[in-house]
């Protein structure tokens, strides 16, 4: 084996060079050419200033904004995690009720609608899932109304307006991106709540 | 009359008393060693013992308190049935080779032999058989028995083989030629011959026949090895899951008692398997002997059920070994019973099938009466391997009959007949030999000399198809004969005007192209082909040197015997696959009688995993190592006997084998299990 | 299950299968004898290569000698990436100030990536400077497949030819692997990944102020080039720390699909490179159904799990039409997370678009048994048809045996010393997982990485050994792999899992290449019809079931049992 130290050496140098420093140059010189937004990560600006990336989910509390999947990473987009918990885990289930009840306490009506949207009690596996079913985006959306005092049916324009359709119509699930729901939302002219305050915040 | 050794009982109640001490007295570790699968057997039933006895002076307080005491028993007690009887059925197989042996064996009684300085001495000393070595001279005369292999090298005698062959019919036996190997134990009927010894002492024919069927020295071929170290692999995974079980069962809050560990193990190894492999190799052979076919090594009959290509002789196994004379053809000018008559004559003092037909055809034709091979004034010409003719110098003028060609050398180019090459062309194409006739160098005509093949040849030559073995006939015939007999018999392919230079040729040939070839011969020119042939079978009539150079010896001397020599060769194999895949598909039952009770003390949930619907746990567990044991006992008739054997292609034998041995190894556990687990728990043993 | 997601299961598999003989044929070209397709443009520069190295392409070299070289180069290979993990605080490209890694998770990183297995104990963005993620994970994605493409290769040239000593040229195996496959499809590969949204920069990370006022730190690098090689090469070492779930590594339904594709595309394809470069196709084709048909049941079985909803959580108040949500990302849904996890643990990738530890219980079953059959359900590139064709080996010689007839495989004999060293292949998994699984239960600083209680928890541990021996690399996450002692354990498994495989199966090239070639006939059985595929199956199965089948009923299977009685565990484990 000794006798084979030099080629492998050298080979493993070559190859290097080649995989490991030409490759991903040429890769990056084509990406920047041709697709240099995505290249850069799919960046989001609003005046200016980078408010996230269409990919990457970010934390949102308001009862005004949809609210985004759990993230078991607090939304932390430079170290993604999920919670990792098996089906038997006590802990899942835990956390599980307190988002149930958190959810409840939070969204109008919640109890008398029945189930929840799985997806909305369950964290996603990157922490850091950007996407709805449009299903759970509109099961907040009595919430949103309220809270801004727009009707729901607006609420539902919008998410059907920014709904994705599966790619090609056949590859995926249906979804809509919560960055782009609240920066729609957020862009709507103010309207002063009627009434009472939001319930539960 | 050829008889066979006698059929011996599956369970000769004999044989079962003696493999019943014997399967004992092979738990001797040295002896278990050779099989992996049983040592580890024995091993984990010793440790249980150990286990068993100490629980019984401490009350079953340690960590195994968790099984019964008198579970832990039977358990013990069965693990060491399953070691019994695996020892028990080499037993078994090794007995009836035994018996085999000992018929053998009466034969080899001590004689003394007279041995000579030279072949030319008339003074011997006497000396016992049992000293002699190669290349001593002994003579021996009529009513002595012959004390060695050996050829002969002097006289001519008749020889009675019957203790070896069965053929009650003595023999002729005489110096050089085919004729001169003869074998020690057989008996000199009449004359004198002195016979030079071929063989050392324990290793004469005999010798080695009776070890082989003893199975006593039995080396392992080279597909058992491969086997053996499929077994010991699986062996060790088997162990490598047991032994980490442990840790597993700890984590889920649970001890498992190292018995149960151990019933879980024994069960799950390949016992069924491990304890007939051997059985099954022992018995292979035993059914080759009871065919009166000995091989020399069980090397060779595995070959035989590998091989692709069969050369069979023409003459004796494709025929009838005497063609029979059946037309007389003149040239123009010469009147068929002119040319009878000149047959006729040219016959009389020709003892050969032929000869004797061609008298018989032209007395029934012609109605002659004269003429005996003892009338004055008539020389007889003998047939030479130089001339290839043969005839007789009458008064009236010589007569030859012969071959085409070496009627034509007689003669003379110039003198053939333009119509004889016409009628010799049309007998060999209807696949009969042309013998020609002159007188005083002028060509009479020809005789039809007719192949008689044998009657269902044919169906056998399909039959070999099926398995995928082709057919080549060989023949000295020139190839117009050759091919009408090939197509009549239904043979593959032929080798014609076959020479013994040829003949070695064509099997390498086929060689290199990777085939195995199995042939048989008798003649010392058939020597060196049999020593390259994968399969040599040398006819026992044969000469001592064909007897060496091949690998099996066929005592009978009928070489359509080839076939019955493939079909237990694969047999053999089958055996062996048959019974590890049914050996490796019981363990799928096992672990469904095993796992849940193990482990329901943990999760009652598995219990749902009980798809047996078993007792109790410890009966669950008892009765997975009772089935295994017993399913030894119960194969082993199978494993004596082979798996049945019906030719056919690969694809069709693999589904069958599959179906009963692969299916049926993941039913029947279910079954047997399940009943025994009923009776376990009918008696109250749990 | 809707039928949608059924649809797309059935597209996938139909695309592969007719991906396989396209790439199949590419590669027959590229490893076989005469001119490669892109030997214009590449030729220079590979023999500018072997000139540079001092190697002679036309020079064939004994199996021991192949091995030989194998071993050299993986070894370099391994110090190298060690050297770069230790040093890559000193090191430039560097924009999130990465310190060294420390010696356990070096040695372990570096033995992974060598050994195409891409196990992973640390997170990509919060632990590796970009220089280190391609100068040294990205070259050993690369390398290691080529590896194991050619140990395959030569295995094949052991079974096509006859009477010879050699096996073919390591060093030439290895570039043209590189050269003319890997490299071409990853630079495709990654340019679709960028269009679709996939990063490839070297910025620092980049600190958005969200739209609630608060700041979110968004992890950058060169994603794309990386993720590329991770999903041809079978290496599935992901950029990010929870790999192909993350929205940069795998933005869209389209890069999923894609990804996937690639996942098995390769190893796949091979299946038709080897029935081409042994002369009938066939051959082939029935190893790539016997693969496809456990395959398919495998995706049967996950897709079925995970379409259903903890009963736990409907009890709760979850609506039960969802599936099993936990660990997933929303664009996949279930049908593509299940038909992922199945792919990338049936082919020893390991990256993953979901995470496996939140699966069903028997979802999690199917990717943890794909391993411990020992990765040949199409497998890593090339290491999946050779350690496929260990058991074609033994189901060969069990058929052979019930014919009657020496046990051969096309046209070789199998006998006592193939036999023995394709056991010696083995005996790994069961050494590497139950082994070291139950090391792991008796030493208590082992045990303490397991996070959940319960039966789940020994899944765990189970799930990481399978995953090391199996040279896979996918998790389940909760485990806590990065301790001293799983460092080096899994290392170890890693080490034997790939080495104790290659050596056996060279070896077995070497013996098969010195045979004579038998001529079939009716009395061979045929090893490309279904009676043989559902032999092989069943021996895959039979060996693998009765290897684990003990250890999985006291995880995953009792704990669907569990979990149908609505039963979780809290806790610390054991």
């Amino acid at each position: 084996m000794l006798k084979e130290l030099k080629p492998a050496l050298m080979m493993l140098v070559v190859l290097t060079i080649i995989t490991g420093a030409l490759y991903p140059l040429a890769v990056s010189g084509l990406a920047w050419a041709l697709f240099p937004t995505q290249a850069h990560g799919s960046l989001v600006t609003r005046d200016g200033e980078v408010v996230g990336s269409t990919l990457i989910a970010q934390g949102f509390t308001e009862p005004g904004h949809f609210q985004p999947r759990p993230s078991a990473a607090d939304y932390k987009a430079e170290a993604s995690g999920a919670s990792n918990y098996g089906p038997t885990s006590g802990p899942l289930i835990d956390q599980v009720k307190a988002r149930i009840d958190a959810l409840r306490a939070a969204n109008p009506d919640a109890a008398a609608r029945g189930p929840i949207p799985v997806e909305l009690v369950t964290a996603s596996g990157s922490g850091l899932d950007p996407h709805l079913s449009p299903g759970a985006a509109l099961w907040q959306a009595p919430r949103i109304a309220a809270a801004r005092g727009i009707p729901e049916a607006q609420l539902r324009t919008l998410v059907s307006s920014l709904t994705e359709g599966r790619t090609l119509g056949l590859f995926g699930e249906p979804r809509v991106n919560v960055l782009a729901l609240n920066l729609a939302l957020d862009a709507l002219p103010a309207v002063v709540p009627d009434g009472a305050e939001p319930p539960g915040t | 009359m050829i008889h066979r050794t006698s059929e011996i009982s599956l369970f000769d109640a004999g044989i079962a008393a003696q493999a019943a001490t014997s399967a004992l007295r092979k738990l001797d570790p040295r002896e278990l060693v050779r099989n992996p699968v049983i040592f580890v057997t024995a091993v984990v039933a010793a440790l249980t013992t150990v286990l068993f006895v100490r629980d019984l002076f401490t009350g079953g307080t340690g960590p195994d308190a968790g099984a019964n005491l008198a579970v832990v028993g039977q358990i013990t007690a069965w693990l060491w049935f399953t070691v019994l009887f695996a020892n028990f059925a080499e037993a078994v197989a090794e007995g009836r080779g035994k018996a085999q042996a000992a018929s053998l064996r009466k034969t080899k009684t001590e004689t003394s032999a007279r041995k000579l300085a030279d072949v030319a001495a008339t003074d011997w000393q006497s000396v016992p058989a049992a000293s002699l070595r190669a290349g001593d001279l002994v003579v021996v005369e009529a009513g002595e028995v012959i004390p060695g292999d050996g050829d002969v090298v002097a006289g001519i005698a008749t020889v009675d083989e019957s203790a070896i062959t069965g053929e009650s019919a003595a023999v002729i036996r005489e110096s050089g030629g085919d004729r001169s190997a003869v074998t020690g134990g057989t008996r000199v009927v009449s004359d004198r011959i002195v016979v030079r010894i071929t063989v050392n002492p324990g290793e004469s024919f005999l010798d080695r026949m009776i070890t082989l069927v003893e199975g006593a020295k039995r080396q392992k071929t080279p597909n058992e090895i491969a086997l053996n170290i499929l077994l010991a692999g699986m062996t060790i995974i088997f162990l490598v899951v047991v032994v980490t079980l442990e840790a597993f069962a700890v984590y889920s809050g649970i001890t498992l008692p190292v018995v149960f560990l151990v019933a879980l193990l024994v069960t799950l190894i390949p016992t069924t398997i491990g304890g007939l492999l051997s059985a099954i190799g022992i018995a292979g052979m035993d059914r080759l002997v009871r065919f009166s076919v000995i091989a020399k090594s069980g090397r060779a009959v595995e070959a035989a059920g590998d091989i692709d290509t069969l050369l069979l002789d023409k003459t004796g196994t494709i025929t009838l070994g005497n063609r029979q004379a059946a037309e007389f053809v003149p040239v123009a000018g010469i009147n068929d019973r002119d040319l009878a008559e000149a047959a006729l004559l040219a016959s009389l003092a020709d003892d050969t099938p032929e000869g004797k037909s061609i008298v018989a055809l032209a007395r029934q034709k012609f109605g002659f009466q004269a003429g005996s091979a003892e009338t004055p004034g008539y020389t007889f010409v003998p047939f030479t391997a130089q001339t290839r003719m043969s005839g007789v110098d009458t008064p009236a003028g010589s007569i030859r009959k012969g071959a085409v060609d070496s009627i034509i050398r007689h003669v003379g180019e110039d003198a053939v007949p333009r119509d004889l090459r016409q009628s010799v062309e049309r007998i060999a194409k209807a696949g009969g030999t042309p013998l020609v006739v002159a007188r005083d160098k002028r060509v009479l005509g020809a005789i039809h000399l007719k192949d008689i093949v044998k009657p269902a040849i044919r169906e056998r030559f399909a039959t070999l198809r099926q398995m995928g073995i082709r057919t080549v006939m060989v023949t000295g015939d020139n190839p117009l004969t050759a091919a009408a007999i090939a197509a009549e018999a239904g043979v593959d392919d032929f080798l014609a005007e076959a020479t013994p230079e040829r003949k070695l040729e064509l099997i390498r040939h086929e060689q290199a192209e990777g085939k195995l070839v199995a042939m048989c011969g008798d003649g010392s020119n058939d020597a060196p082909a049999l020593a390259q042939a994968d399969v040599g079978v040398a006819m026992n009539t044969g000469t001592q040197a064909a007897r060496e150079a091949g690998n099996m010896v066929d005592l009978e001397s009928d070489p359509t015997k080839l076939i019955e020599i493939v079909m237990i060769g694969k047999q053999l194999l089958m055996s062996r696959g048959a019974l590890t895949t049914f050996s490796i598909a019981n363990d799928v039952a096992k672990y469904f009688a095993i796992i849940p009770a193990l482990f329901v003390a943990a999760y009652p949930q598995l219990g749902a995993l009980n798809v047996m619907g078993l007792g109790s746990s410890s009966s669950a567990i008892l009765s997975a190592i009772i089935f295994n044991a017993l399913i030894i006992v119960a194969l082993i008739p199978l494993a004596l006997k082979g798996v049945s054997y019906r030719p056919a292609g690969a694809a069709s034998l693999l589904r069958r084998n599959l179906l009963v041995y692969g299916l049926g190894g993941l039913v029947v556990p279910f079954i047997g299990i399940k009943l025994i687990d009923l009776g376990v728990n009918a008696l109250g043993l749990v | 299950m809707d039928s949608a997601g059924l649809l797309q299961i059935a597209l996938y598999l139909v695309i592969l299968t007719a991906l396989t003989p396209v790439l199949g044929g590419y590669m027959a070209r590229v490893f076989g004898a005469g001119p490669a397709p892109l030997d214009r443009v590449l030729g220079p520069v590979e023999r500018g290569l072997y000139r540079l190295c001092g190697v002679d392409p036309a020079r064939e070299q004994h199996w021991t000698h192949y091995a030989a070289s194998l071993l050299a180069f993986n070894l370099l290979g391994l110090l190298a990436l060690y050297g770069l993990l230790r040093l890559q605080h000193g090191l430039p490209l560097n924009p999130a100030d990465m310190s060294a890694v420390a010696p356990d998770l070096a040695f372990n990183t570096a033995v992974s990536f060598t050994t195409n297995t891409n196990w992973q104990a640390y997170s990509g963005e919060a632990a590796l400077g970009y220089l280190v993620q391609m100068t040294g994970l990205t070259v050993q994605n690369f390398v290691s497949a080529a590896t194991g493409i050619a140990v395959l290769v030569a295995l094949i040239r052991g079974f096509a030819r006859r009477g010879t000593r050699t096996v073919g040229n390591f060093w030439v195996d290895l570039v043209r692997g590189t050269l003319y496959l890997l490299l071409p499809l990853s630079i495709v590969l990654a340019l679709f990944l960028v269009w679709q949204g996939v990063p490839q920069n070297f910025d620092a990370y980049v600190t958005a102020q969200t739209l609630e006022g608060g700041q979110q730190v968004i992890a950058q690098g060169p994603a794309a080039s990386q993720i590329a090689i991770k999903q041809i090469g079978s290496n599935g070492g992901g950029f990010f720390g929870v790999n192909s779930a993350h929205p940069y590594e795998n933005p869209t339904p389209a890069t999923n699909l894609v990804e996937m594709l690639f996942l098995l595309a390769l190893a796949a394809g091979l299946t038709d490179t080897f029935g081409r470069m042994v002369g009938d196709r066939r051959q082939g084709w029935a190893i790539f159904a016997a693969m496809g048909v456990m395959l398919v049941i495998g995706i049967g079985v996950a897709t079925w799990a995970e379409s259903a909803t903890n009963p736990a959580l409907i009890a709760a108040g979850v609506d039960g039409l969802g599936g099993n949500m936990e660990g997933k990302e929303v664009r996949f849904g279930v049908a593509n997370s299940a038909l992922w996890a199945v792919a990338t643990t049936a082919a020893s990738n390991g990256s993953v678009n979901a995470m496996h530890d939140s699966f069903m219980p028997l979802g999690g079953m199917v990717p943890m048994v794909n391993m411990m059959l020992g990765e040949v359900v199409f497998g890593g590139v090339g290491a999946g048809l050779y350690g496929m064709m260990i058991f074609v080996l033994l189901a060969v010689f069990i058929a052979g045996l019930m014919v009657g007839r020496t046990p051969e495989y096309l046209g070789k004999k199998i006998e006592a010393k193939e036999i023995k060293l394709a056991m010696i292949a083995a005996l790994t998994v069961p050494f590497g997982v139950l082994g070291l699984s139950a090391l792991t239960l008796v030493v208590p600083a082992a045990a303490a990485s397991i996070q959940d209680a319960g039966p789940h928890g020994l899944s765990e541990v189970l799930y990481a050994y399978a995953s090391g021996t199996g040279n896979n690399g996918s998790a389940f996450g909760g485990f806590g792999a990065n301790t001293p002692f799983h460092n080096t354990a899994l290392a170890v498994a890693m080490l034997f899992g790939r080495f104790l495989v290659i050596l056996p199966v060279l070896a077995i090239a070497g013996t098969l290449a010195a045979k004579k070639t038998l001529p079939a006939s009716a009395g061979t059985f045929p090893t490309h019809g279904p009676l043989f595929v559902g032999l092989l199956i069943g021996v895959v199965l039979i060996v693998g079931g009765l290897t684990f089948f003990p250890a999985l009923s006291l995880g995953p299977i009792v704990e669907h049992l569990l979990m149908t009685q609505g039963i979780s565990f809290t806790g610390a484990p054991q």
